[in-house]
């Protein structure tokens, strides 16, 4: 059991994906101009990260190696498309903002990298899991860095005005693309050197 | 809108990865060294060329609404596939890919001993399938998309290409514990982004 609860926990702080092992910064960047794209966006990767998990995990002793990719790619852009599908029906407004960074979850690094590393070894259930975890540790990150941009950028929260326009401008570098590549900066200086136990080596 | 202009825009204004953030991944894994930064980046800007008008016209002759009215059957004339866009886009680019990466290795060997090991990877780069569906959503021309492929590609290129130049520097420089590797990167391309934002300020003429 502990074990379980582990596959789930491990991908949060001490494994995230993104600021770990640097997968799918793509989006994560592009979407946290304000929290509510995030949220969607996270919701979005989460469920095509379930789907795409439990599918190649079930099919994983039928594929045959050498054109494994290609599956895994074809099993993504389907669960990709539904996603796409679904928002367009019913946040319309939210799925035109994120415009084609919907689609890009077919590139993300997270959905192809677990279904190689992980799924395709294990089971459907442990996959789920995995698939739980490291979407919930994409989704820390990115509601982490679009709620400071969005509070530093416009003074408000998924909306609400918080910092009165009164007495804070809102500081437009924060929405602007080199905001999120620092915030993420100091965001993985903050987790490997707080969070973190174990220092590993790089460069 | 000129040409010149849509190359410029791409390159510096819009440019792929600092203000686009597309293709984050491989950038920050292959930017030790400018060995393979150039050879990546060289890699880049050709399947990008090549992807996105073929793209377009998969897009144009396939996809979109009423697409297939060329065929001249009427039942077809009328069909809207354009929801198949994400797995036709991907499947052209895996193929593309594969193609690129056996004409390189059968006509020009010693550009595959440098760009070889890259190309694979290409496929799951998101700047090329990013540009083709920005291609979409902006409804470029084919010449405009040849345009727009090419030179995203570049300004991928040379994105890439700084980096690795920085990075090379910065290795001799005392960096905080926890900043080092992934986290300098992301800060130094923060800098390079605020760099690329100066360019914005350039009006081009119609």
């Amino acid at each position: 059991m502990a074990k379980l609860r582990k596959i789930v926990t491990d991908p949060l702080s001490d494994n995230n994906p993104v600021t770990w092992q640097v997968l799918g910064v793509c989006s994560a960047l592009a979407v946290t101009t304000q929290v509510s794209t995030a949220l969607v966006m996270s919701i979005a990767l989460t469920v095509v990260l379930c789907g795409s998990n439990v599918v190649i995990s079930l099919l994983r002793n039928m594929i045959p190696g050498k054109i494994r990719m290609i599956v895994e790619l074809c099993v993504i852009a389907t669960l990709v498309i539904l996603a796409d599908q679904v928002l367009r029906a019913f946040v319309y407004d939210i799925s035109k903002q994120l415009s084609v960074f919907v689609g890009l979850i077919i590139t993300n690094c997270i959905v192809m990298g677990r279904a190689e590393a992980y799924a395709l070894q294990n089971p459907p259930f442990k996959s789920f899991l995995d698939a739980i975890g490291n979407g919930l540790g994409y989704s820390v990150i990115l509601i982490a860095v679009a709620a400071f941009r969005e509070l530093l950028g416009s003074g408000s929260l998924l909306g609400i005005q918080i910092l009165s326009p009164e007495w804070y401008e809102g500081n437009t570098l924060m929405l602007l693309p080199p905001g999120a590549f620092v915030i993420i900066g100091l965001l993985i200086w903050f987790q490997r050197t707080l969070i973190s136990k174990t220092l590993r080596e790089e460069d | 809108m000129g040409l010149l202009n849509l190359a410029i825009e791409s390159i510096f204004i819009q440019n792929i990865l600092l203000s686009l953030f597309l293709g984050m991944c491989s950038y920050l894994a292959q930017s030790k060294k400018m060995e393979s930064a150039k050879g990546l980046g060289m890699a880049v800007i050709m399947v990008l060329t090549i992807a996105t008008p073929l793209n377009w016209l998969i897009r144009r002759f396939l996809l979109q609404p009423g697409a297939l009215g060329w065929t001249g059957v009427e039942a077809l004339g009328s069909l809207d596939l354009s929801f198949l866009t994400f797995i036709c886009f991907i499947a052209v680019i895996a193929s593309l890919v594969q193609i690129v990466e056996m004409v390189v290795d059968r006509f020009f060997p010693v550009l595959y001993n440098s760009l070889g090991i890259f190309l694979p990877l290409i496929t799951v780069n998101c700047a090329i399938l990013g540009a083709s569906l920005f291609m979409v959503e902006r409804q470029y021309s084919l010449v405009e998309s040849v345009v727009y492929g090419t030179s995203s590609g570049v300004g991928w290129a040379l994105a890439i290409m700084s980096l690795a130049a920085i990075r090379k520097k910065i290795r001799y420089s005392n960096v905080p514990e926890g900043l080092r590797g992934l986290g300098m990167a992301f800060i130094i391309t923060g800098l390079m982004a605020i760099g690329f934002l100066c360019f914005s300020g350039i009006t081009l003429g119609n």
